[in-house]
């Protein structure tokens, strides 16, 4: 059997020879040498290759993540430029006549330990960085490959346990035709990367990288969540034809990129997509994207060694604005915390962080955080269409209060001389059952509401979306869900607002057709969701679906809910 | 021997992006360059040495030079200190 099963995360079909990130083997035996000089010279040599590599990686960073984020291999070059560190392991290779690779082991880890071992949080993080480094001089020193996505200069398929935003933001889209994992599922990491790279992909294999041995061709089925080692001739020309015809399919959906999502009704809604940086925005304008339902502003403080700057939060806003012109972005404030951590703000553990200190929660009590992101914002607003919403709320009070801080930066700004927009419109994230009961009475303070499902379905299952035993209780089309979903919707309406939805669910096509009866204004899906929403919405009547929507809620499982769905829409 | 004693001023003390700019122009220099604070000195020149330290906002440093080059490598490590936001 050489077809796994897995969970697909972003579409399309990618045909190439596996690629393992892996890190090799790196054990060794401890040796007496004779030569010390010449085993000195075999040490300069890796040092020497390394850093070359780690020029490339730094440059290859620079380019798709900025100065910033290249910074953190700026630092690994000097450790390995560090007398420090090098003039210890040439000494140990002269007085003790060991092999340069018990030098270099026994050197680092007194290093490692002295790091690991200091009471800053930040500084044991560091301990990581010089493993990092002394992996890839130790890989050099036993002649074995060190993998890394930033060298790669053929055609290949990724495989590997899990992928780190580091190493997905060096993927280069010219080589790198898709990747597999062993873990993640449709929201973790890696696959929203994926989805916004346009590259086929199939997480959650499980065990994909004890399968696909190195350089055998492997097929990534990212449309039914497949992976299929080493095919045989019939099967390669089946996916061959499946991928050409998948093309088709898109261009077939590319015909809609200019054109306004109507249903076959003639009613409008918004297809809008959730974006990360503002590199993203150029896929957003390609899928023709009516908007950005989801500026996830997290990327801008994370992977690095402290805050970023007013300016710097600045120049980003202003970016996404100015390149989507008059369409609407929907920003949201910091959500970090929770299993998102920043090692630099040295928050305390917690034993459940996603009932924890996070989002909103921590905004308002470290406002000089918050405040310096609002700044940015309100500065950058007279750049195109701002809309800004708070994370995680959970009672009136905590909106009312980021509000006030929202109100009392913009009046100091405009105090100051410095021009804001007078039309932002301020709403929430709608991902906490206790809001969603009570939606009717934030309808009359806020704006808008932007429902977030992957949040608002784990805590109303009471289900960890990372715990794949309890992934069960991911239940989208519950009943339970859809009338909390309903409750907001209409919630909006009544007071004259919108309602938005920027979860996985915006985008999932039995989802959609719900959605539509719903009434819901908005929907904000990764960018090349856009177009085959466009097209399924073309052939939906809102009305027919809308006359569904008291059945629907009074249904009692998901699964019966699903399946009529199902049928009315021949899916 | 010259030597210029500082406060560190930074909200995250001497973390890994300033380390970085020290050590690089710590480089350019003959002199041996030292960097002390809380009664252990370090080789300004070795970023492990520098980050080992974890001086933390507040923290009253000292920076030594000591060879032919000595005048101007003090004053690079200072003005560097104080062009970085690091301290004063």
């Amino acid at each position: 059997m050489n077809s796994i099963k897995g969970i697909a995360a972003s579409s399309g079909i990618a045909i190439a020879k596996a690629y393992k990130l892996e890190v090799p083997e790196l054990t060794f035996d401890k040796k007496n040498i004779e030569n010390p000089d010449a085993e000195i010279k075999r040490l300069d040599d890796a040092l020497s290759v390394s850093k070359q590599e780690l020029e490339i990686i730094k440059e290859n960073a620079r380019k798709s993540l900025g100065d910033e984020h290249a910074e953190i291999f700026s630092a690994h070059l000097l450790v390995l430029s560090d007398p420090e560190m090098i003039n210890p392991i040439k000494d140990k290779i002269k007085s003790e006549n060991v092999n340069a690779e018990a030098a270099l082991d026994e050197t680092a880890n007194m290093f490692i330990d002295m790091f690991k071992n200091m009471d800053n949080e930040y500084m044991r993080e560091r301990a990581a960085d010089i493993q990092d480094v002394t992996k890839r001089v130790m890989a050099h020193l036993l002649k074995v490959t060190f993998p890394d996505p930033a060298l790669i200069d053929e055609e290949v398929v990724i495989v590997a346990e899990d992928l780190t935003p580091s190493d997905t933001a060096q993927l280069n889209k010219q080589f790198v035709k898709g990747f597999t994992t062993n873990i993640g599922g449709r929201t973790s990491h890696s696959a929203i990367m994926a989805r916004s790279l346009e590259i086929p992909a199939v997480v959650g294999t499980k065990n994909i990288t004890n399968t696909a041995e190195k350089d055998t061709l492997v097929i990534v089925d990212g449309i039914d969540g497949e992976v299929i080692v080493d095919p045989g001739e019939k099967q390669l020309a089946a996916y061959k034809q499946k991928q050409a015809d998948f093309e088709e399919q898109k261009q077939e959906w590319a015909k809609l990129k200019d054109e306004p999502t109507k249903t076959a009704d003639g009613e409008h809604v918004e297809l809008v997509a959730n974006i990360g940086t503002p590199d993203d925005v150029a896929g957003v304008v390609n899928n023709g994207g009516e908007g950005v339902g989801l500026y996830r502003t997290e990327f801008l403080y994370m992977g690095k060694s402290e805050l970023p700057t007013e300016e710097e939060q600045y120049e980003a806003y202003k970016s996404v604005l100015e390149q989507m012109g008059d369409k609407p972005v929907v920003v949201r404030t910091l959500d970090i915390g929770g299993d998102k951590e920043l090692s630099y703000l040295d928050l305390p553990k917690e034993l459940n962080p996603f009932l924890g200190f996070r989002a909103i929660r921590l905004c308002l009590e470290r406002d000089d955080i918050f405040r310096t992101q609002l700044r940015a914002l309100l500065r950058a607003s007279t750049s195109g269409n701002l809309k800004i919403m708070f994370p995680m709320i959970a009672t009136l009070d905590e909106f009312r209060q980021a509000k006030a801080i929202l109100l009392e930066e913009k009046e100091n700004l405009t105090n100051g001389g410095t021009e804001v927009s007078d039309d932002i419109e301020i709403g929430i994230m709608v991902e906490i059952p206790s809001t969603a009961v009570i939606a009717r009475q934030f309808a009359k303070e806020v704006d808008f509401f932007s429902i977030g499902t992957n949040d608002l379905i784990q805590y109303t299952m009471a289900a960890d979306r990372m715990n794949e035993r309890v992934s069960y209780l991911y239940q989208p089309y519950n009943p339970s869900i859809l009338n909390l979903v309903n409750n907001v919707i209409e919630a909006a309406h009544a007071e004259g607002k919108w309602a938005g939805m920027c979860g996985e669910m915006a985008g999932d096509s039995i989802a959609i057709p719900i959605l539509l009866g719903l009434g819901l204004d908005e929907f904000s899906m990764s960018a090349t969701s856009i177009l085959p929403a466009r097209t399924q919405i073309k052939d939906l009547s809102k009305q027919d679906l809308a006359s569904f929507k008291d059945k629907l809620l009074s249904m009692n499982t998901a699964e019966e809910v699903e399946q009529f769905i199902r049928e009315k829409t021949n899916q | 021997m010259v030597e210029k004693t500082m406060t560190i001023t930074d909200e995250t003390g001497v973390h890994a992006r300033p380390a970085t700019v020290l050590v690089n122009k710590a480089g350019n220099f003959e002199s041996d360059i030292n960097l002390e604070y809380n009664g252990k000195s370090v080789n300004l020149k070795s970023i492990m040495g520098v980050m080992s330290l974890g001086i933390p906002k507040d923290a009253e440093i000292k920076v030594t030079a000591e060879g032919s080059d000595e005048e101007e490598a003090l004053q690079t490590i200072v003005d560097t200190i104080k062009n970085e936001g690091l301290g004063e």
